[in-house]
């Protein structure tokens, strides 16, 4: 029995630690394509999104909305995707 | 760094430390954190209009990442979260008409800013009561051997279940049922109030108001915690970009600094969203007590030094 208990606290402890890995993984490449995003947004839009919110404010507000609902649920799609991609070289 | 649309000149780590912060919060306790965020904003020098308005816009990022991250844990119920959607939108509006018409009116700041300490320090002083009890009416109650091993995400008491039996037994047409939050008949009216209520306060103050839905949904409809959680982030979205649209209609939002603070919101709300499976109901309740007190120190500071938190 007690190595049986042993066996099962083993691979409970193999399951977080992988769970862990992969979550870490994810936040990583999360991390790097939200910063990136920004830059993108910064560099390339910046003075543009300025001449929006003072011309055509409307315009300014749906690219708001849109802007950062892509920041959300673009990047997370796109994390999910490229995991998909890692993992099962990962697995091998 | 100048951000040309607010004229503001902010370093922009503060920006994401402060987001990553509120994401934790947000994704941990199903808040917008505006009360955090906005005051973080404003010590900056971001105009106070733009500090409302920007801030709301960052809330919708957060709360979209979290609430993704909560639905693959499974803890939304989105038949409930829908039916919400009429009662919160009509009280954002309330709320913000309330408001509008409350300007006229003289010493209203006071008025209004008592009655919510009033009811933020309630809420903290009802959820510590509460959390005390049922921890130890779970350590007094003996665990059954043969009882399944629940993950803590799925192990939820509370010592005030009977508060929320009676709202369900309340015969009031037409009903639904809730099976992903293990309710099996409630009056619609029941949700759209606690909804409404929820809207009501974020027109009113700004923000999400999760520091109100969230024990509303909890004791009030018997929603378990982390359900609650995932639920009232997917309500916050809704709330927060109806509130971001007018605001930036009105010329009040940031989206720059909105997408900075994102960049470390987004993260903090992964974090703060995972770590929802390691912690039981009541412990999740217990670590949500400070919030409605910092939110009401922040209205004290604003009453007593004539500048609102907000």
């Amino acid at each position: 029995m007690p190595g049986a208990q042993r066996h099962v606290g083993g691979s409970v402890k193999r399951e977080i630690r992988n769970s862990l890995i992969s979550f870490l993984v994810e936040l990583l490449i999360y991390g790097v394509l939200v910063v990136g995003y920004f830059f993108l947004v910064l560099n390339f839009l910046g003075d543009w999104l300025f001449r929006l919110f003072e011309h055509n404010r409307h315009f300014y507000a749906f690219m708001a909305l849109a802007l950062i609902v892509g920041q959300g649920l673009v990047l997370e799609t796109l994390t999910r995707l490229l995991l998909g991609f890692i993992k099962p070289r990962t697995d091998d | 760094m100048t951000f040309l649309i607010s004229g503001a000149h902010i370093d922009p780590v503060y920006l994401m430390g402060v987001g990553f912060i509120v994401g934790m919060l947000g994704g941990f306790f199903g808040v917008g954190g505006s009360f955090l965020a906005g005051p973080a904003l404003f010590a900056v020098g971001v105009p106070m209009n733009f500090v409302v308005g920007t801030d709301l816009a960052h809330i919708v990022g957060k709360s979209i990442v979290a609430a993704r991250k909560h639905r693959s844990l499974g803890n939304i119920d989105m038949k409930l979260g829908g039916i919400m959607v009429v009662g919160t939108i009509g009280g954002v509006e309330a709320g913000a008409q309330l408001i509008q018409v409350l300007k006229r009116t003289a010493h209203i700041d006071v008025a209004v800013g008592l009655t919510f300490i009033i009811l933020l320090l309630g809420i903290s002083g009802f959820m510590t009561w509460e959390s005390i009890k049922t921890l130890r009416m779970q350590k007094a109650r003996p665990v059954s051997k043969t009882a399944p091993l629940l993950a803590p995400s799925r192990r939820d008491h509370s010592a005030v279940a009977h508060i929320s039996r009676a709202i369900h037994r309340i015969k009031l047409p037409p009903y639904v049922s809730l099976p992903v939050s293990g309710i099996a008949r409630v009056s619609i009216w029941a949700i759209l109030i606690v909804s409404f209520v929820g809207g009501f306060f974020s027109g009113f103050l700004g923000g999400g108001a999760g520091y109100i839905r969230m024990p509303c949904l909890i004791y009030l409809l018997g929603i378990p915690t982390h359900i609650a959680v995932g639920t009232d982030l997917f309500e916050i979205i809704i709330s927060a970009g109806y509130g971001t649209i007018t605001h930036a209609l009105k010329g009040n939002v940031d989206i720059l600094i909105a997408l900075v603070m994102h960049t470390g919101a987004a993260i903090g709300a992964q974090i703060g969203a995972t770590c929802t499976q390691f912690f039981g109901g009541p412990r999740i309740r217990m670590a949500f007590i400070p919030l409605p007190l910092i939110g009401a120190a922040i209205l004290i500071h604003g009453l007593l030094t004539g500048h609102p938190g907000k």
